[in-house]
């Protein structure tokens, strides 16, 4: 079908028209387009932010190509989201801070190379050394001898963590410096990937193509354009890939990649637009996917302004979550792509992973005539109007913020009392964060960066933690957090870490809103296309007729 | 004539250091832009620091500038947050869309001009009245809404062009983009072509000409249309600069990676680095688009003459 | 704004500067003085000037009247917007969301469930402000600027013109954010002032274009050989004959600015909501075109009148003021 209506354009502009056919992409037409198990994937992606290094990429974009061409120590499970032992023989500890680990024998990267201990223990040291620039350097923050390669200010003391030390090709050792029973469960994060000697030895090479362990290899890398990705034939792991693989191609707007998926130039857009959504069944006749991921939206409250910190604050802030008619937004605005939310966490955990349905009680369930009595019990919105910050270039946060203003307005019975405050961009909204510019609330989101219920809890809420944006502090939250973290049995830490949540709803430290959920669209070409709980697509499992 | 042109022509180096400057303080009196680097989490100090010295974001402004001219003298444009040069982003962007604008341009001036001929020499009549209601769906509907419906039925529902463009992005599939991103200055050329013709058919040299009973269409042409034509070539030689840096939202709806979506990003992520090369280009785009269109003063109108 | 009752002494001040600065052209003209005719001055009976020769043709020109009619009436709208819609822009119940008329609600629902038909009605005020204002400020200063560039020429037009580059230069994006986000104000002066200092270049250079031609022209010479000083040369016989074309510039262009301030707002440092604006509702109704199109048509040809009524006015007033049609 593409290529007759391209031949229509052929007989205007012959010779230009063909190249224009030929890059045109994924679709029936395209010469690579031979099915089954060496058919090709188009599919939509952004451009990634950063330069591809693993410990240098906090986004998704970037996130997709790493998911496809790394396998670390352990892989979360697309389905479940469990940790499952992946590079790694085994990862052992008697004391939740010292771990062994013992690394696969017979994996190599695609060039080659052979994976050793030395290949991690290399590419951690790179990621946490203050020099190299990069942004996940944090992520190592647990393993010993972190502060000497990343002081908190001024120049590092050492270019190694004397944490990390290699006992044999296949084995090393890591000591953290505090105890951690969960930490194995965060090595599946990309940050934590083996990176070959090439990548140190001949750094701008690696970049313009980067090499992994993954199941596809880069064929090509047109920087803002597209990157081509191709099986790797000798990938030694169980999850070879099912297609001969992905071209991702660089859409700036999504309302272009879902046009271009209708009219059947690509294969997959895993970003919906919202203005689509009321379309999406009738479009791509039920090839969409709309299922949780591990993300959840919040208003957080500047706890370092006395407005919001005082006394019976609480009240305050706890009306306004009664205030906030979480169903009907999410349906309306959203088109379901939200599920209200009834806890800090999501639902991606799993009930045994520390997802508590219905956490936050009747605190979270839309109530006017109570939240106004909370509202007036705290003191009333402080100076009788508030704001609400978002960014506004990026994610249209505009709609859901004038919705949620709009809910709390007509449960005051004041079409004043709340307005959005965008902010011009994201960078400006975050220097405001951080400055403790904030009089009011303000938007925030969290991503996990592993299914563990700690990442939804320790870094948002711990006192003075990373991203504790509205510094929030509570004696008794870090206390039962600490307790979780020494805790070496799963369940009594997830038990702990509930009971940490818990502290978070009484004070309500951020008003949780929604669970994010991930959503795609894809052509007739492709089948057995699924969402991993990151809402990255798993491009490996995708089948092409 | 040569002399005034090598006059303009030096003119461009104050209006390239002062047009730099500007851009460059304007990005810095945004803030900080490492902050939006680390995603929805709050930079790590260190790190932050590290990339600030890095990017010589910790120096003061004068000397960032002063060491970014310098650099720029010697061809090296700095380079984005991602790790691209700037001078490759330019490379990949600036050709495509110096085919999209000569595509807006063509459509402005076939088109305008002919609209604008022909209401203004029929004005009041159907015709006019149709073409003004044109300008009005024009002006009062958002470039937004033109491109997507355009996009929807000519891409989607009758297949006739691809929906996006291909990173190539050759003269043929810039047609309607093109279209698109001239139609608002189609109809500022249109209605400027009709006034100046409706006011130009009555002077005395129009009235000359006919009753020397010169043929209709050669007065028009030659005669009425060449006089009339001042304020359209200024108009065009304006909006050559804004077609090329402006064309944000035309650029996202076909997925062109052109000049105005990358300025918008650089402009977003306050890459000083980005924002002032590409605006530099742009600038520089301008003076030779006025220069010319001055030069064309001169061709349309004998009697203007340049020293 | 809308802090301001309706028609409170704040915004009684803004919709007739628009008005009045039409009416002054007329007046001024109008007023005594020998005042010798415009370069083809004809007709019979004593020779008046040609404002008041415009102000003569405009007053019987039913173009003029019909658009003024719809330009009064923007106005009153605008002070008064209570006058003919009762409901309250901002009272908006997500139940209704996208919802097409119903009775009481004739222009159905907008994304929010807000009543399309207050919300265009109140917008009027925001957006007819920002219009005419910016497009009056942007009109003076270039027609101003660029006059003076294109009559004397030299020194002061290499730089005006070098300036115009320079401010052609700047992205609006980029004017924008650095402008305006740190300002905090709702009302939509911020706006107006930004779109009249990036926005003046473009009618400097067709102001000075049209200069450069029309002081060739045999009748500027002559009146230069009769010893006219050079403002009345500029204000009698140039600036007349070389207005057209930024009559036509500034009309289309007053359209354009009431979508640019919506484009400002979707950056984030636009008009501040509660500001009700037309830009505001058809960026915002855009993406949903495909769906609920009747959130777009109501907004949208709102600002289509108005545009079409200036339009009109602007055609009128040109058409009065050329001597040639006479």
């Amino acid at each position: 079908m593409r290529g007759a209506t391209h031949a229509k354009w052929a007989a205007g502009a012959v010779a230009v028209a063909l190249t224009a056919t030929a890059c045109g992409g994924g679709g029936g037409g395209s010469s690579s387009g031979s099915g089954g198990a060496n058919g090709i994937v188009s599919a939509s992606w952004g451009d990634p932010q950063n330069p591809l290094e693993p410990a240098n990429t906090n986004e998704v974009q970037g996130g997709k190509v790493l998911d496809m061409i790394f396998r670390g120590l352990k892989r979360y499970n697309p389905k479940t989201a469990k940790a499952e032992n992946w590079l790694a023989q085994s990862i052992t500890t008697k004391d939740s801070q010292n771990f062994n680990v013992t690394v696969k024998k017979g994996w190599t990267f695609s060039n080659g190379e052979k994976i050793t201990a030395k290949s991690f223990v290399d590419a951690w040291n790179y990621g946490a050394y203050l020099k190299n620039n990069q942004v996940n350097a944090p992520f190592f923050q647990y393993i010993d001898g972190y502060d000497a390669v990343h002081p908190t200010t001024g120049q590092p003391s050492a270019k190694t963590m004397s944490g990390l030390k290699v006992t044999g090709p296949q084995t090393f050792t890591v000591r953290l410096s505090q105890k951690f029973s969960m930490w194995p469960d965060t090595l599946g994060y990309a940050a934590f990937s083996p990176l070959p000697s090439v990548f140190f030895t001949d750094h701008a090479k690696w970049l313009s193509k980067p090499i992994g362990d993954g199941p596809y290899t880069i064929s090509s890398y047109t920087k803002g354009s597209q990157m081509k990705l191709r099986k790797w034939k000798n990938y030694p792991g169980p999850d070879k890939a099912k297609n001969g693989g992905v071209d991702l191609k660089v859409y700036t707007d999504n309302n272009t990649a879902y046009t271009d998926l209708t009219a059947g130039n690509l294969d997959l857009v895993d970003d919906i637009p919202a203005s689509q959504l009321k379309n999406v069944k009738s479009d791509l006749n039920g090839r969409y996917l709309n299922t949780p991921a591990g993300i959840i939206q919040t208003i957080a409250f500047p706890f370092y302004n006395k407005n919001w910190n005082g006394k019976n604050s609480a009240k305050l802030r706890t009306g306004l979550s009664m205030a906030i008619n979480r169903a009907q937004i999410t349906k309306t605005i959203f088109e379901n792509t939200r599920t209200p939310a009834t806890d800090w966490t999501s639902p991606v955990l799993g009930t045994a992973g520390g997802y508590q349905h219905g956490l936050c009680g009747k605190a979270c369930v839309y109530n006017p005539a109570e939240a106004r009595k909370l509202i007036k019990e705290g003191g009333g919105i402080p100076g009788g109007r508030m704001t609400i910050t978002y960014n506004a270039d990026t994610g249209s946060h505009k709609e859901w913020v004038d919705a949620t203003c709009n809910s709390i307005n007509n449960v005051l019975h004041n079409n004043k009392a709340c307005v959005g405050a965008p902010v011009g961009t994201f960078a400006d909204f975050r220097s405001r964060i951080t400055q403790h510019k904030m009089s009011g609330p303000f938007r925030a989101g969290w991503q996990m960066d592993y299914p563990l219920i700690q990442d939804f809890l320790q870094p948002l809420y711990y006192t003075n933690a990373s991203s504790n944006d509205g510094k929030f502090s509570s004696p008794k939250f870090d206390k039962l957090v600490n307790q979780a973290n020494a805790e070496t049995d799963r369940t009594k830490a997830v038990k702990l870490f509930q009971q940490a949540e818990g502290v978070v709803r009484d004070q309500m430290a951020a008003i949780p809103l929604w669970y994010q959920n991930g959503s795609a669209g894809y052509s007739d070409r492709v089948s057995n296309v699924e969402l991993n709980p990151f809402s990255v697509p798993v491009y490996g499992d995708i089948k092409v007729k | 004539m040569g002399r005034y042109v090598i006059r303009r022509l030096l003119q461009m180096i104050p209006v390239f250091i002062g047009a730099t400057l500007l851009i460059f303080l304007m990005v810095n009196v945004m803030g900080d832009p490492i902050q939006g680097l680390c995603g929805n989490k709050a930079c790590d100090p260190a790190t932050a620091a590290q990339l600030r010295r890095e990017f010589g974001l910790d120096k003061p402004v004068w000397q960032q500038y002063l060491t970014y001219m310098g650099h720029v003298f010697e061809g090296n444009f700095g380079t984005a947050f991602n790790g691209q040069p700037v001078i490759d982003l330019m490379a990949a962007a600036f050709p495509v869309t110096i085919r999209l604008t000569i595509v807006a341009i063509i459509f402005e001036i076939i088109i305008g001009i002919a609209l604008g001929v022909v209401t203004g020499l029929r004005r009041g009549r159907p015709v006019d009245t149709t073409v003004l209601l044109l300008t009005l769906v024009v002006i009062s509907v958002p470039t937004f809404v033109t491109g997507l419906l355009i996009q929807l039925l000519l891409g989607v529902e009758w297949n006739v062009i691809s929906p996006s463009v291909s990173p190539e992005a050759p003269f043929n599939e810039l047609i309607v983009p093109g279209l698109v991103l001239a139609s608002v200055s189609l109809a500022y050329v249109t209605r400027l072509t009709r006034t100046s013709i409706a006011e130009n058919r009555r002077a005395d040299y129009v009235r000359t000409a006919i009753a020397k009973g010169l043929p209709r269409r050669r007065v028009v042409v030659r005669h009425l249309l060449r006089n009339s034509l001042i304020p359209v070539v200024t108009f065009i030689g304006t909006d050559i600069g804004s077609l090329m840096g402006g064309a944000i939202v035309t650029e996202r709806i076909f997925n062109i990676h052109g000049v105005g979506y990358q300025l918008y990003q650089g402009i977003l992520r306050q890459n000083s680095q980005t924002v002032v090369g590409f605006v530099t280009v742009l600038v520089l785009v301008f003076l030779v688009a006025n220069l010319l269109v001055d030069l064309l003063y001169a061709v349309l109108d004998p009697r203007i003459r340049y020293a | 704004m809308p802090e301001h009752t309706p028609g409170g002494p704040g915004d009684g001040a803004i919709a007739p500067t628009g008005a009045g600065g039409q009416m002054d052209i007329a007046t001024e003209g109008a007023g005594p003085g020998p005042a010798p005719g415009g370069p083809e001055e004809g007709g019979f009976g004593q020779p008046r000037s040609l404002w008041s020769d415009a102000w003569h043709d405009l007053r019987r020109n039913p173009v003029f009247i019909i658009s003024s009619l719809v330009i009064l009436f923007l106005i009153v709208i605008s002070i008064w917007p209570s006058l003919i819609a009762s409901g309250n822009p901002l009272s908006c119940d997500l139940a209704h969301a996208q919802d097409g008329p119903s009775p009481g609600h004739p222009f159905g629902f907008n994304g929010q469930g807000c009543d399309v038909y207050t919300r265009t009605v109140y917008g009027a005020r925001a957006s007819v402000t920002v219009g005419v204002c910016a497009t009056a400020g942007v009109a003076v200063v270039g027609s101003i600027l660029g006059g003076l560039a294109g009559f004397y020429g030299g020194t002061w037009d290499a730089l005006l013109s070098r300036l115009t580059d320079i401010f052609f230069g700047i992205p609006v994006v980029l004017g924008g954010l650095v402008l305006l986000s740190v300002i905090t104000s709702s009302t939509v002066w911020p706006v107006v002032g930004f779109i009249v200092l990036l926005g003046w270049p473009q009618i400097a250079r067709i102001a000075r274009g049209s200069v450069i031609t029309i002081k060739e022209n045999d009748f500027v010479q002559a009146a230069r050989a009769l010893g006219a000083s050079d403002s009345r040369m500029l204000l009698r016989h140039i600036m007349p004959n070389a207005i057209a074309p930024v009559i036509v510039v500034a009309t289309i262009a007053l359209g354009t600015f009431i979508s640019l301030e919506a484009t400002l707002s979707f950056l984030g440092v636009g008009v501040k909501p509660p500001t009700v604006s037309w830009g505001i509702d058809i960026s915002s109704a855009s993406p949903y075109v495909r769906n609920a199109p009747h959130m777009l048509l109501w907004p949208a040809g709102a600002l289509a009148i108005t545009v079409l009524a200036f339009i009109m006015l602007g055609d009128a007033v040109r058409d009065a003021l050329d001597p040639k049609l006479r």
